[in-house]
């Protein structure tokens, strides 16, 4: 009995298995706004996003664009902050808005029943927001209080100053907010954005769960008429401006017990060959729980609760990104392991057991990240925003079994190189 | 509706399995009927730290996470002030690998030094990012403490203090691990794309041999009903005065519970919530309010938490939050206002039952708490409170005697 302990049961490999990506279904409304739809799932629940390119890339002053897009639901010329807030409250709904780099998002989680009350509303928040003065000024007190509360946070100001490093302060990637940005914050500037990038917007809808057989209807009753779509967002080109002193040490709180640390480096986008067989790479590096990075700072020398690396999720240039909270009299010594890892992953070649270990370990993780209906549409919405097709998933998964140790050498002579990286720690 | 079969092994294990065809995964989720509520007050933060030490390899296998990575699977575990919770997910064909490793480490574990050494710093850094390290990260720790005299929640799940975690003994973990991580005292959930037949023989096979082991009476203090109301005053180097209150509520499976819930929505649960309406928006004296409850299993406490707006005083916010709490202790809320929480609540849990991760916990979870068939009745049970209910709930938790106060006021000023 023992000894059959000792011994793993059988298992299929991952790799071998078929992953498959449930296609979307596709459909125009009588504007041109597409709509991709995901049906699927037991419960009775829908997600939809409205993607506008409304993002802080399109911005001529700081924070005009993330504003704008909080603002949205705060009062509109026949409802109030409230009523608003009520009307998707009182039907279990969520609306939620987000904001990114190139797009601004809103999102509405409902049980599918109660979307003909729904969707009425929120055209009205993209048609009808008047962004009152004395909502702007909540806003502005209650943020700038919360960034005062951030400020306090090591974590927080690394994530601001590495970006700022690797793109530039006036790169929309590398633009962070300062208290004063609040204070010039005019209305007049978001009425502004708001007319050009949400009324006269360029829009895209993305559905999943449960849809309604007449879901292109119900959307094309409310928003197929409205004037999106009709001009082109502006072709604008920020250069990345990275930093010339690679090297930062910061105090922020002398008291403090730990430090953030983040090394970073420019990286090419999705559309370069080597993005997708970086990944493979990055997860033998520090992407996942068995990762070297982990196994040696955390599991090993226990300087840390977690450490990670990854790719930036930007559409247009990125960065490979290295982030760990450890203590403040290890700081040193966690950056340089750091550096050991990067120098071994450049000088020998991967072992074959870790190799095939990462390339299940990721195979499983794609197939569980395709269960459920949201989580294929997110990673369809990804693929669109990049404008990237299905290719780029199978072309992915080939590369997840097929990338040679050889190959990945050269990936990490070429990129973990490290005057490449910018490093910081803020304590 | 979620449909699941249940069978209990000879050695006390009780077995769930809910088949989900529609996946090509399988989730194995173990709950231990354990967390840091069963701890000896001068060693907490144990049951935190033994979740660690579970990752540290078992009598037979000397990794956990590598097995299981290469069957393509992940996985991760947390522990409450109630329980301790182990899932991971993998492809369905790959499911034994997940009962090999689960079971191995039921039977028992490798006990070893270097894990227990290096597990300690990893908790102690963990402990340091979120407690010490973070402005207001303390306000839970000195919270707890005022509320509960003699109840273990009076210390959070990491610890009372870090020395607590630091002298952590072997013998400790090895009592601990005999005591608690027993067959009769765990409860295995099996959900994805599996069929209960298998899953039947698959638990006899890997699980049957382990020693039943002795079923842990819990025998915690209770609370005494409090008599008077407590309040402290905090100075730290934060930027913001933030003030904080809790009451007693109602016990997990209380009929009170499914109200205590509906009045913390009522009051604090998103933008068209009284306290943020009347506190925030409208005369605002804080720059965020929120009202919610910790969901235990014992009898727990319904918070309110904000921060001031700067200049405004703690009087004058305070005396703003008592109006809120007097109103809803003294006047029905309206059938509509009522109506909207229950719909929220119905679309809360229809979110929460989407993934099978999330509805493999729940079936554990109330399992754990006595049936697992409560989870097809919850609903329901929130459906039928009332609007009297609501009134007669809120008028035994807001009771002044009931009340705990902390004004944590920022050395800034």
């Amino acid at each position: 009995m023992i000894k059959e302990r000792k011994k793993a049961p059988g298992i299929v490999d991952a790799v071998n298995m078929q992953l498959q990506l449930k296609p979307y279904e596709h459909f125009v409304l009588d504007n041109s706004v597409p709509v991709y739809a995901v049906n699927a799932g037991a419960q009775e629940v829908l997600m939809l996003e409205w993607v506008f390119y409304a993002g802080n890339w399109y911005e001529e002053k700081n924070i005009v664009a993330a504003t704008t897009n909080f603002l949205l639901k705060n009062g509109t010329k026949q409802k109030k902050a409230f009523a608003i807030n009520e009307h998707f409250e009182f039907h279990g709904a969520y609306l939620n808005r987000s904001c990114y780099n190139e797009t601004a998002i809103i999102t509405l989680h409902c049980l599918s029943r109660h979307l003909p009350q729904l969707l009425p509303v929120v055209a009205e928040l993209m048609m009808e927001s008047i962004f009152p003065e004395d909502e702007i000024a909540i806003y502005k007190q209650n943020q700038k209080q919360r960034l005062e509360v951030n400020l306090k946070k090591c974590d927080f100001i690394a994530n601001r100053l590495i970006d700022e490093y690797v793109y530039g302060f006036d790169h929309p990637y590398g633009r962070y907010t300062s208290t004063l940005d609040y204070d010039n914050l005019e209305r007049g500037e978001l009425i502004k954005y708001y007319e050009r990038f949400y009324q006269r917007g360029n829009c895209l809808v993305f559905a999943a769960g449960k849809t309604p057989p007449d879901l292109a209807q119900q959307l094309n009753k409310f928003f197929g008429d409205l004037p999106f779509n009709r001009e082109p967002s502006p072709a604008i080109d920020h250069l990345a401006k990275p930093a010339a002193n690679h090297q930062y040490d910061i105090l922020n709180d002398a008291n403090g017990v730990q430090g953030a640390i983040r090394i970073a480096r420019q990286f090419p986008n999705r559309h370069d060959p080597d993005f997708a067989r970086v990944q493979v790479l990055n997860n033998i590096f520090g992407g996942f729980f068995g990762s070297r990075l982990m196994s040696n700072i955390r599991e090993d020398k226990g300087y840390t609760y977690g450490i990670h690396s990854y790719l930036q999720n930007h559409i247009h240039n990125t960065a490979w990104m290295i982030g760990t909270e450890a203590g403040r009299d290890v700081c040193r010594a966690t950056i340089e392991e750091v550096y050991k890892e990067m120098a071994i992953l450049r000088n020998e070649p991967v072992g074959k057991e870790e190799l095939d270990l990462v390339r299940n370990y990721m195979m499983g993780s794609i197939l569980g990240d395709l269960d459920g209906p949201f989580q294929i549409i997110a990673r369809w919405k990804n693929y669109i925003l990049n404008g990237l097709t299905e290719e780029y998933f199978y072309n992915s998964i080939n590369i997840v079994r097929t990338i040679t140790a050889e190959e990945l050498q050269q990936l990490a002579n070429k990129y973990l190189q490290p005057e490449e990286f910018y490093e910081l720690v803020v304590v | 509706m979620i449909e699941y079969n249940r069978f209990v092994l000879d050695n006390g294990l009780r077995v769930l399995v809910h088949e989900d065809p529609s996946t090509p995964m399988a989730v194995v989720n173990i709950m231990y009927d354990v967390g840091a509520r069963d701890e000896n007050p001068a060693k907490t933060g144990f049951a935190h730290l033994f979740e660690h030490l579970m990752f540290g390899g078992s009598i037979n296998i000397p990794d956990y996470d590598e097995p299981l990575q290469r069957a393509g699977g992940e996985n991760n575990a947390y522990t409450t002030n109630d329980l301790t919770n182990y899932y991971c997910q993998l492809p369905a064909e790959n499911i034994e690998t997940a009962f090999w490793l689960e079971s191995d480490r039921m039977l028992s574990l490798a006990f070893s030094e270097k894990s227990l050494k290096v597990q300690k710093k990893v908790v102690l850094e963990e402990f340091k990012e979120h407690y010490i390290n973070k402005p207001y990260g303390d306000v839970w720790h000195k919270m707890r403490q005022l509320a509960f005299t003699k109840h273990p929640y009076r210390w959070m799940t990491i610890g009372k203090e870090l020395s607590h975690v630091e002298n952590a003994e072997m013998d400790d973990v090895r009592n601990f691990f005999f005591k608690h991580y027993r067959p009769v005292n765990a409860i295995l959930v099996v959900a994805g794309n599996v069929k209960t037949e298998n899953i039947k023989r698959l638990a006899e096979k890997w699980f049957g041999e382990i020693p039943m082991g002795d079923k842990y009476q819990r025998n915690l203090p209770t609370e005494p009903r409090q008599t008077a109301a407590r309040r402290e005053e905090v100075h730290a180097a934060v930027p913001l005065d933030a003030f904080v209150k809790t009451w007693h509520m109602d016990a997990r499976l209380d009929k009170g519970y499914y109200t205590a819930d509906l009045l913390t929505e009522i009051l604090g649960g998103g933008g068209s919530s009284r306290l943020f309406q009347s506190l925030v928006k409208e005369k605002q004296l804080f720059s965020n309010l929120d009202c919610y409850h910790f969901g235990s299993v014992d009898q727990g406490l319904v918070a309110v938490e904000g921060k001031l707006v700067k200049g405004i005083s703690m009087e004058a916010a305070e005396k703003a939050v008592q109006e809120e709490i007097d109103k809803i202790a003294s006047e029905k809320v309206s059938e509509l206002e009522l109506e909207k929480v229950k719909n929220k609540t119905e679309s809360v849990i229809a979110f929460e039952d989407m993934g099978v991760m999330s509805r493999a916990n729940s079936l554990a979870m109330y399992e754990l708490l006595g049936d697992a068939a409560l989870m097809n009745t919850e609903l329901e049970r929130y459906q039928q409170v009332t609007v009297d209910e609501m009134l007669q709930t809120a008028r035994e938790i807001f009771r002044n005697d009931n009340s705990n106060t902390l004004l944590y006021y920022s050395n800034n000023r």
